[in-house]
């Protein structure tokens, strides 16, 4: 549409290595934008390259269907909260904030600075320098930096990354206030799931250099589109299946150690014969009998191993007769008792909540988070 | 009882480093006996109100603080481009550069000395006031590059980027961040390349053919007695040295206020 962000095959070589691989992705006009991955998968270099601080090696960049790839950074309407803020600092907050209007030629600046500081709550601090801000503050100046130019779309590249968890969160809110009070896009690069989850319309999950799904946070998370970003956002219980898909009707049919378990075809991503079949531990319901398990629910059996209260939640580790341990979570409402380790108990899951994958040739089991440290 | 310690040490230190400058400045205040001697004879303001005494001296003064500008100025405006050029762009020979640019502060002098005049007299150059300056440029330029290059390795590189991405086109990035920022490198730079010319005497001395800077003319003046001037002279030196260092502090200060 007008004012669309578009990506096309764009990739970037530096020398041997490829840092982003032949990326294709569209960012509507308005959106919130979240662009997701671990360290190291190519997200602040997608950024510079919107932002011209990077050429493409091949593929191009367009916005609102101007061909922007050749540009340099200061002829397009884009700004950048950088990672590190890049703050001025042998400037003011005033001057640092002023900058971009006095680029641009605008004679009264003072009258929109004010303005923008007081949309970052920092009316009082014009007069200081960058380092005599805290951390938090440091951060608002970047983005009133950039915002006060009203660029077309806003690039921020881990702009909460700094900061603690307290203000983190504080800082998520303002930011995702601000974008709808200004409706400008925002492309947001982030290696926090639950930020990306929060604050965008679509995120993008990035691994590689690649794009491995892209959607919303919702839609994400119910129906993830690989192993990857099944557990990559939140966790999952994957398990592999054996033999191909059998279908009957609307459902799907699949054998995994020895048990055939249904699906609903609409929650199927499976394209060949080697499945994974998915289910999110908050998903899995643990009752003492099979005579408890709800009509129409699929279920296995187990042990459980562990256990761990975490407040709005128990999870449990159950071991299922294969040796493979499920990851459960039980609401603390009250309502079930705990259960101790070693206890024998059923699993159960509404088919409609899991989802099959395509899985690589030799995968086995995958229960728990196989990125653990995404900072 | 080691805090102790660490001033006691501390002041001796400082002591032996400021002990030649105290007698310097206590004998531009001497009236000596005779011209040779050196010993504290009577307290005197003369040599402070009449500094240009001594036939010769001021003009040699004046000599090298010209010489000092000339070659502050060529060597830090060079030596500036120089390192700009190292720390930013890829070239070839780049490397070789590198390495090459601490040659004049690795060579003792009186083998540069030497061998710069020798150049000179094959070249059919006249010795003088020219010549001095051209041989101060060539190791001041060293002193900057390094400096200049030190500063710009400080620098991040999201800076610029920052600015760019601000509508400042590069030139105006260079100005109102690149320049700005780098800026106390670069008078660090002048600093140390004035002082390094103006109290050079091995190097000046091969090549000044007639030419009498400060330096030589203290040589000199060392043969008959040195005249109580000179310690004038010196400590005044000395002063405005301390006078330029506390202004860069105060600079220094009220720019990260
Ligand atoms: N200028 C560069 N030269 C060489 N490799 C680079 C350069 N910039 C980034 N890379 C590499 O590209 C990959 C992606 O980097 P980056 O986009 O910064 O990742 P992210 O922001 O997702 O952490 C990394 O492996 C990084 O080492
Ligand atoms: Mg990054």
């Amino acid at each position: 549409m007008s004012g669309d962000l578009r990506l096309t095959n764009v990739t970037k070589s530096f020398g041997p290595f490829t840092a982003v691989d032949d990326l294709t992705l569209t960012v509507p006009q308005g959106a919130f934008f979240a662009l997701l991955g671990a360290s190291g998968c190519g997200k602040t270099t997608t950024l510079r390259m919107v932002a011209g601080l990077e050429e493409p090696s091949a593929g191009q960049v367009t916005l609102g269907g101007t061909d922007i790839t050749r540009l340099r950074p200061y002829q397009r309407p884009v700004n950048t909260v950088f990672q590190s803020y890049a703050l001025f600092p042998h400037l003011s907050i005033t001057e640092n904030v002023a900058f971009g209007l006095r680029r641009k030629g605008v004679k009264n600046v003072a009258p929109q600075v004010e303005q923008m500081l007081s949309l970052v709550q920092l009316d009082d601090f014009g007069g200081r320098r960058p380092h005599q801000l805290s951390g938090g503050q440091q951060q608002r100046v970047a983005l009133a930096r950039a915002l006060i130019n009203h660029p077309q779309v806003l690039l921020l590249d881990e702009p909460l990354g700094a900061l603690d968890l307290k203000l983190r969160r504080q800082m998520q809110i303002e930011l995702k206030r601000i974008q709808t009070e200004v409706g400008i896009t925002f492309v947001h690069v982030t290696h926090d799931q639950e930020e990306a989850m929060t604050m965008a319309d679509t995120v993008a999950v990035m691994n590689d250099g690649r794009i491995e799904q892209l959607g919303a946070p919702a839609e994400i998370y119910e129906f993830p589109a690989t192993p990857f970003v099944a557990n990559f956002l939140g966790q999952s219980n994957l398990l592999a299946g054996t033999g191909g898909l059998a279908r009957s009707g609307d459902d799907l049919s699949i054998t995994a150690h020895g048990s055939r378990f249904t699906v609903p075809a609409a929650r199927s991503r499976a394209t060949g014969d080697k499945i994974y079949l998915g289910v999110r531990p908050e998903k899995l319901h643990l009752v003492t009998s099979e005579a408890d398990v709800p009509s129409g629910f699929q279920h296995l059996t187990g042990t459980v191993t562990d256990s761990s209260y975490v407040g709005v939640s128990t999870q449990y580790l159950v071991r299922t007769a294969w040796d493979t341990e499920l990851s459960v979570f039980a609401p603390n409402s009250g309502l079930g008792g705990s259960l101790p380790p070693g206890a024998e108990v059923t699993v159960a899951w509404n088919p409609a909540h899991a989802f099959l994958l395509d899985r690589l040739d030799g995968a086995g089991d995958a229960t728990h988070a196989l990125v653990e440290e995404r900072a | 009882m080691r805090r102790h310690w660490v001033l006691v040490t501390g002041l001796l230190v400082l002591l032996y480093l400021f002990l030649p400058i105290f007698v310097v400045a206590a004998l531009s205040f001497n009236e000596p006996s005779s011209r040779l001697s050196y010993d504290f004879h009577r307290f005197t303001l003369d040599n402070w109100a009449n500094p240009c005494g001594p036939g010769d001296m001021c003009d040699a003064v004046g000599r090298s603080i010209e010489i000092a500008l000339l070659a502050t100025l060529i060597a830090t405006v060079l030596g500036t481009l120089m390192a700009f050029a190292l720390a930013r762009h890829r070239f070839r020979g780049r490397d070789a550069t590198n390495l090459l640019i601490f040659m004049p502060m690795a060579t003792p002098e009186v083998v540069m000395g030497s061998s710069l005049l020798a150049l000179f007299v094959a070249g059919g150059v006249s010795l003088g006031f020219w010549t001095v300056v051209v041989a101060h440029v060539m190791f001041c330029v060293s002193f900057v590059v390094v400096t200049v290059k030190a500063r710009l390795a400080g620098l991040d590189p999201r800076l610029e980027e920052a600015a760019m991405d601000l509508y400042a086109g590069e030139w105006q990035t260079f100005y109102r961040i690149t320049l700005p920022l780098v800026a106390p490198g670069i008078v660090a730079a002048a600093l140390l390349s004035f002082s390094l010319s103006f109290d050079d005497f091995i190097i000046t001395n091969f090549n000044s053919g007639t030419t009498v800077t400060f330096p030589m003319y203290v040589w000199g003046a060392a043969q008959r007695g040195i005249p109580p001037q000179v310690n004038v002279i010196g400590t005044a030196m000395f002063l405005i040295a301390v006078l330029i260092v506390v202004a860069g502090e105060i600079i220094n200060r009220r720019r990260a206020a």
